[in-house]
């Protein structure tokens, strides 16, 4: 459960979902569950060039499994917090 | 420091390795011919990743010739279905 309080902590960010297809989606995360599953509210496409179809798009759900990447910014976590929270959950699963 | 030694003492799965590379540079080779070079800030048993300071290196085909295309993000969310193989850097690099 992890990662899904780590994007709890990041409801309301700006963050890029780079999906599977290549496609690039920038938003402000509206939500999150314990899938990873991710609605994106104010959605603009990075690469409109490439994807026309996506520039009529506002908020949207993203299935959890069809994420490559999701972008952050340095500013919006906290790196030790982090370190010391993947090291509990190691040795939880031990 | 304490957790670090306390991990480093409770190596007994292959996932416990990848706890000893905290907030080391990592080298992680995913689907899709790419590679990740960048600081490991957190995984989980799915390695599911937060990297920073990444650099990703695409292979592709274009026109019948391979080429390299690198991009940088400050931090980044990497999904553990697309990993293949995760290891300190490697040394010719």
């Amino acid at each position: 459960m992890l990662f899904f309080s780590v994007f709890k902590t990041l409801e309301g960010k700006e963050v890029v979902v780079e999906m599977k297809n290549g496609v690039e989606l920038l938003g402000e995360l509206h939500s999150v569950d314990q899938y990873l599953n991710v609605k994106l509210n104010n959605v603009r496409p990075v690469n409109a060039d490439r994807f026309p179809q996506l520039a009529s798009l506002r908020n949207c759900f993203i299935r959890g499994s069809v994420v490559r990447y999701i972008s952050l910014s340095k500013s919006d976590v906290d790196v030790a917090l982090l370190q010391d929270a993947s090291r509990r959950e190691a040795m939880k699963a031990n | 420091a304490e957790l670090r030694e306390r991990a480093m003492a409770a190596v007994k799965q292959p996932v416990d390795l990848v706890a000893l590379s905290l907030d080391e540079r990592v080298f992680v080779k995913c689907r899709g011919d790419r590679e990740l070079r960048g600081t490991l800030h957190a995984f989980d048993q799915h390695l599911n990743m937060i990297l920073g300071d990444v650099e990703e290196t695409i292979r592709e085909e274009v026109d019948g010739k391979t080429t390299e295309r690198k991009r940088e993000k400050e931090m980044l969310f990497v999904r553990g279905d697309v990993v293949i193989l995760i290891s300190p850097p490697v040394a010719t690099q």
